[in-house]
């Protein structure tokens, strides 16, 4: 278990208080002008250098993202935009963050815009999260009181100005260029990459995005020193991570725990074990509702790392936790995290617009064993015509978890489901053909 | 993507109070010179607020004209995303999160307590017209599941008989207090912490 002394949100329950003097207490603002002196290239190799993957989801290196934006400015300014839009089913780490931490954010927001050229910060925050949000502007009015950002922070002579943007109830702003559009006072539609927004993003201009967790850990990293950070987890896949357990668990909660710890571990120690039991375990979603799920013989030695879950064909994601057990219908929970894709597709590429639907009623079909037989290999179909035939990521988001369904609970579905297909005839019939006119083409040609 | 029905009923007239004109000022000077309709989101909510929670059309047109951009661009906006309510939801407005990790733990309970004592269906004003209720995706709680989100505030750890009494409050035109309703301190985990012990007693 990670030593107390390692973990950077010290308030993660809010046992110390969030505001200014409190948080100075805990270390944060000591010398951000020292920090800020050291120079942007120095930044830019710790960060690299403490091989601090982003905390949104994806893992890009952070600091690999910041040297893209151009080192001098040209005739466009540049951006820092934090991503708060925490949406992910499973996921509510950075709530913890902007309630408890919001000096720890703002710090980090003040030294990545030094590093990659930036006087203004936009900080995008889903719009259910009002009351959050009014704990984070009064953060931010103390440290503009203080002179910690504003026209000349921390006394770096660097300007640097944060702005809050609510977003309003839209999981597809979460990504990158959603969020940009939104931000621009548009529909939160992806816009198609490259352009990358490192050189094309905020109303055209060099853009940086990062979530508000990985900002968070950035000023406790350049005090402590990337080696410690990188000392932490394993190798590529370092430090810590606020996981968030929830579901069928005893206790759920938001823990910080060193990158690479045992799923097991995460579940028994801190969050009170599965609900009836180890062997109660069902199913666990390691990473958002995005991610595929694990099975209990895969749950029980997996460490909690970007790569050893990719090797598991699943995902660290946000490192949001569902621990299913085995009083839940697995089909009926995977059917409502499809009906959740159904809902929150911007609409903008078909195959996810209708592919997400056609998911969602196939499963509700399946869960209450309406469904036939032939079905499952047509759902299985149906996520790989979405997966990597949309703009963003949303489709993979969409596809992987009925992927872990069928990957994990095939037989159930089968079971479950013993309706006769609508067309006996053992057939090579394309799936887009509607079927209840090829049975009457059938009845015909038989009478 | 979401459906949303706009009311049929729409008032002639919509404009900013004088507060909420100070705020609209304020809030464009956040977005560089020339790109006011960035603003465009903030001045939704302040409509919203303003008009007893819900945004008509007339609204839309008006920030439009505020803002210098098409009337379109106000309502597309107004309908893409999920929080902006284009019908009259009552002062008070419940949303149940019902998505996986609430679900598993109970959060159709709490939409059949919703059924019995608001209206059968959902965004269906109640009986005293005071508030409706709507099943919403994930709130971004999820440790303090299930949860419902009653205007601003979010009402954590429910349990049926606790989220019953919060409705019968609410039909009376009473707030109850926010938050966790087993007691528990923000994100912990109730039983057993295991870490951050010596913040925890200091």
């Amino acid at each position: 278990m990670l030593e107390d002394k390692d973990r950077i949100f010290k308030n993660l329950y809010n046992d110390l208080g969030a505001d200014l003097e409190s948080a100075k207490k805990r270390g944060d603002w000591s010398n951000t002008k020292e920090i800020c002196s050291k120079g942007r290239d120095w930044i830019i190799e710790e960060v690299k250098k403490s091989e601090l993957r982003g905390r949104g989801g994806a893992g890009f290196p952070t600091g690999l993202k910041w040297s893209f934006a151009p080192k001098k400015v040209g005739t466009k300014p540049h951006y820092l935009v934090i991503n708060a839009d925490e949406s992910e089913p499973g996921t509510c780490k950075d709530r913890d963050i902007l309630r408890f931490e919001p000096h720890k954010l703002i710090e980090g927001c003040l030294i990545a815009s030094y590093a990659v050229n930036a006087h203004k910060c936009y900080i995008y925050l889903r719009g259910e999260y009002y009351n959050e949000g009014a704990k984070l502007q009064s953060a931010i009015d103390e440290a503009y009181k203080a002179n910690l950002i504003g026209k000349n922070s921390s006394g770096t002579g660097w300007e640097l100005d944060i702005y809050i943007h609510y977003g309003a109830g839209a999981y597809i702003c979460g990504e990158e260029t959603a969020l940009l559009e939104s931000i621009e006072g548009n529909k939160g539609q992806p816009r198609l990459k490259p352009p990358f927004p490192a050189l094309v993003g905020l109303y055209g201009c060099p853009t940086i995005i990062n979530n508000v967790e990985t900002i968070a850990v950035v000023p406790t990293i350049l005090r402590k020193g990337s080696n410690w950070f990188a000392s932490l987890g394993k190798p590529k896949n370092t430090g810590t991570k606020i996981f968030c357990i929830s579901g069928n668990v005893n206790s759920p909660c938001n823990v910080e725990e060193e990158m690479g710890i045992k799923l097991k571990d995460l579940i028994e120690k801190h969050a009170g074990g599965v609900v009836g039991g180890w062997d109660n375990l069902q199913a666990v979603i390691p990473g958002g509702s995005s991610m595929p799920m694990l099975s209990k013989e895969i749950s029980e030695n997996i460490t909690m790392d970007f790569d050893s879950l990719v090797e598991n064909k699943s995902g660290l994601g946000t490192a949001g936790v569902i621990v299913i057990n085995k009083d839940q219908d697995i089909i009926k929970c995977m059917a409502r995290i499809a009906r959740f894709y159904k809902h929150e597709s911007c609409g903008q590429c078909t195959p996810c617009r209708e592919g997400a639907g056609w998911m969602w009623r196939i499963l509700e079909r399946m869960a209450k064993g309406e469904a036939s037989k032939d079905e499952v290999n047509m759902l299985s179909d149906v996520t790989k015509q979405i997966e990597g035939h949309t703009i963003c990521a949303f489709g993979e988001g969409s596809a992987w978890p009925v992927q872990g369904l069928l990957r994990h609970f095939k037989k159930e579905i089968i079971e479950r489901n013993n309706f006769d297909p609508l067309v006996k005839d053992n057939k090579n019939i394309p799936y887009l053909i509607d079927q209840h006119i090829l049975e009457e083409d059938i009845k015909n040609v038989k009478g | 993507m979401s459906l949303k029905k706009v009311s049929k009923e729409q008032p002639d007239k919509f404009e900013f109070s004088d507060e909420n004109l100070d705020l609209a000022k304020k809030v464009v000077l956040n977005y560089p010179t020339g790109k006011k309709k960035s603003a465009v989101m903030a001045l939704l909510y302040l409509a919203q607020k303003q008009n007893n929670n819900w945004i008509p059309l007339a609204a839309m047109k008006y920030i439009a004209k505020y803002l210098e951009i098409s009337y379109i661009n106000v309502y597309e906006v107004a309908t893409f995303y999920s929080m902006y309510n284009l019908a009259p939801v009552g002062k008070y407005f419940i949303q149940i999160c019902t998505t996986t990790p609430c679900m598993i733990r109970g959060a159709y309970k709490l939409v059949d307590v919703c059924k019995k004592n608001i209206s059968e269906k959902e965004n269906e004003l109640s009986g005293n017209k005071n508030c409706s209720w709507t099943e919403v995706e994930c709130l971004g709680a999820c440790i303090s599941a299930p949860m419902a989100q009653i205007n601003d505030d979010y009402y954590e750890d429910l349990n049926t008989k606790q989220f019953e009494s919060i409705v019968k409050d609410i039909l009376k035109d009473k707030k109850p207090k926010a938050g966790s309703y087993r007691g528990r301190v923000n994100s912990e985990p109730e039983k057993n912490r295991q870490t951050l012990l010596e913040t925890k007693n200091a």
